[in-house]
């Protein structure tokens, strides 16, 4: 049988702009994804905890406070401490072009700014998982 | 290299969940995982916990869990959303109410799609109470999609079931029909201070009284409003109440009887299906039948026949 893709979607931190955050789960969800989402104020602990009991393949993070460097780079170190290698994190949200390679370089596999299509992140995780 | 099912028994987080993927999937490294970790299973208290949605059920049972946490109890939870019959994903959204619990080493969460599943249930649900229970759960919750009248496979799974209703949701013809309200070892009327509770109580407690199914025990009707924690530790003590009863009275040991059959017949169903449309040598078969009834060549039961004839030779 077909491994069928999950996805976690969650907000690190502060701010309280989940409207971004809904409408790629729901185009996660019509892309035949099963999408869990956690709603607002995460923190990097909470989020990885879930992802290993949800066994996601993807950790999807919205953030438009400003606090991606800290917060997105946060949960793919803990992903690292934890051995964790089979679960791709995108991050989205109000990101400066210039953070962009420091954040890959930090683990974050893909990153989405403000006007990207929703089938752009549906590619790029359908070919990015990693089972 | 341990194998994955002591792993489980252990009560290793990534194991379990690990192994629930691959029952979901189908995937035929969970059989054998699932054969290994079943003499570990019977020995959690499986609740089911179903009303219509918006009830407040995910609140209600974070709030419980709270209570069984604090006597020491270890919790698993399986919170089902429906998969959409369109595209077959899923928006899995009870965890939003529950991610304080998630940081507890002694919780474990599952979101589950149904995948196609009517009643309420997901089709891997009764894999994942084995694989809680075999993990030293000792309280399993399973909330059900938010139900409408009818979604009662929940009956085939729990030993203890809660059916939620708040107040002011229909006149008492409602509670009359078949269906959900016939299902309830205890009654619970959530968001009990709204206005109306007094009538809704009382047209449960109608529904109660012209029941004679069980002349020992009236289904008991508790009221809490899980948002302010008022109640639950009385819902908590008669859970418990309930569980000695069932244990008293070998009702329990028809429970997990009747559970057992549902699994069964569920792994044969899922099996015969997968065997008539996903093995190729039959799909093309099938996918043929299905033009040739399109184009009003065949009729379906001769199309079934022939089918079910190629399986039983």
């Amino acid at each position: 049988m077909e491994h069928k893709i999950r996805v976690l979607v969650a907000k690190p931190g502060l701010d309280g702009h989940d409207r971004g955050a809904k409408v790629v789960a729901r185009a996660l969800r019509d892309a035949g994804m099963e999408v869990v989402y956690t709603g607002l104020h995460q923190t990097a602990e909470m989020i990885v905890e879930a992802a290993i009991q949800e066994d996601v393949d993807v950790i999807g993070l919205s953030l438009l406070s400003g606090a991606h460097m800290t917060l997105f780079i946060d949960v793919a170190d803990l992903l690292k401490k934890k051995n964790i290698d089979d679960v791709i994190v995108v991050g989205g949200g109000i990101i400066p072009e210039e953070d962009v390679p420091k954040l890959k370089k930090a683990g974050i596999a893909g990153v989405f700014g403000p006007g990207t299509p929703c089938d752009d992140i549906v590619d790029f995780i359908k070919k990015n998982v990693k089972r | 290299m341990k194998d994955i099912s002591s792993k489980v028994i252990e009560g290793d987080p990534r194991a379990i969940a690990r192994l629930i993927t691959l029952a979901e999937n189908n995937d035929p490294s969970a059989a054998n995982a699932m054969k290994e970790i079943h003499p570990y299973t019977g020995r959690a208290h499986v609740i089911g916990i179903t009303g219509v949605m918006g009830s407040g059920k995910s609140t209600l049972f974070s709030e419980l869990t709270r209570v069984f946490r604090k006597k020491g109890k270890k919790v698993g939870i399986i919170a089902i959303d429906p998969t959409s019959p369109f595209s077959g994903g899923a928006l899995l959204g009870d965890r939003i109410r529950m991610m304080e619990l998630a940081m507890d080493e002694g919780v474990f969460i599952r979101s589950l799609g149904t995948r196609g599943m009517l009643g309420g249930l997901a089709s891997s649900v009764y894999d994942v109470v084995e694989i809680f229970d075999a993990s030293g759960k000792d309280i399993i919750f399973v909330e059900t999609v938010g139900v409408g009248q009818a979604e009662v496979d929940v009956i085939k799974i729990a030993d203890t079931i809660l059916v939620i209703i708040v107040p002011g949701l229909g006149d008492s013809i409602q509670t009359l029909k078949a269906g959900i309200m016939e299902i309830a070892d205890i009654y619970v009327v959530n968001k009990a201070d709204r206005d109306g509770v007094e009538q809704t109580v009382a047209e449960i407690q109608s529904l109660v009284d012209i029941t004679c199914s069980d002349k020992n025990r009236k289904t008991p009707i508790l009221q809490t409003v899980a948002n302010d924690k008022k109640g639950i530790v009385e819902l908590v003590n008669e859970i418990e109440n309930y569980k000695k009863l069932l244990e008293k009275t070998k009702k329990l040991d028809a429970h997990r009887r009747q559970r057992y059959e549902a699994e069964l017949i569920e792994i044969i169903r899922k099996r015969l299906m997968n065997f008539i449309f996903d093995e190729s040598k039959f799909k093309d078969k099938v996918e043929s039948l299905i033009n040739q009834i399109s184009r009003k060549e065949v009729d379906p039961y001769t199309a079934a026949e022939e089918i079910l004839g190629k399986i039983l030779k």
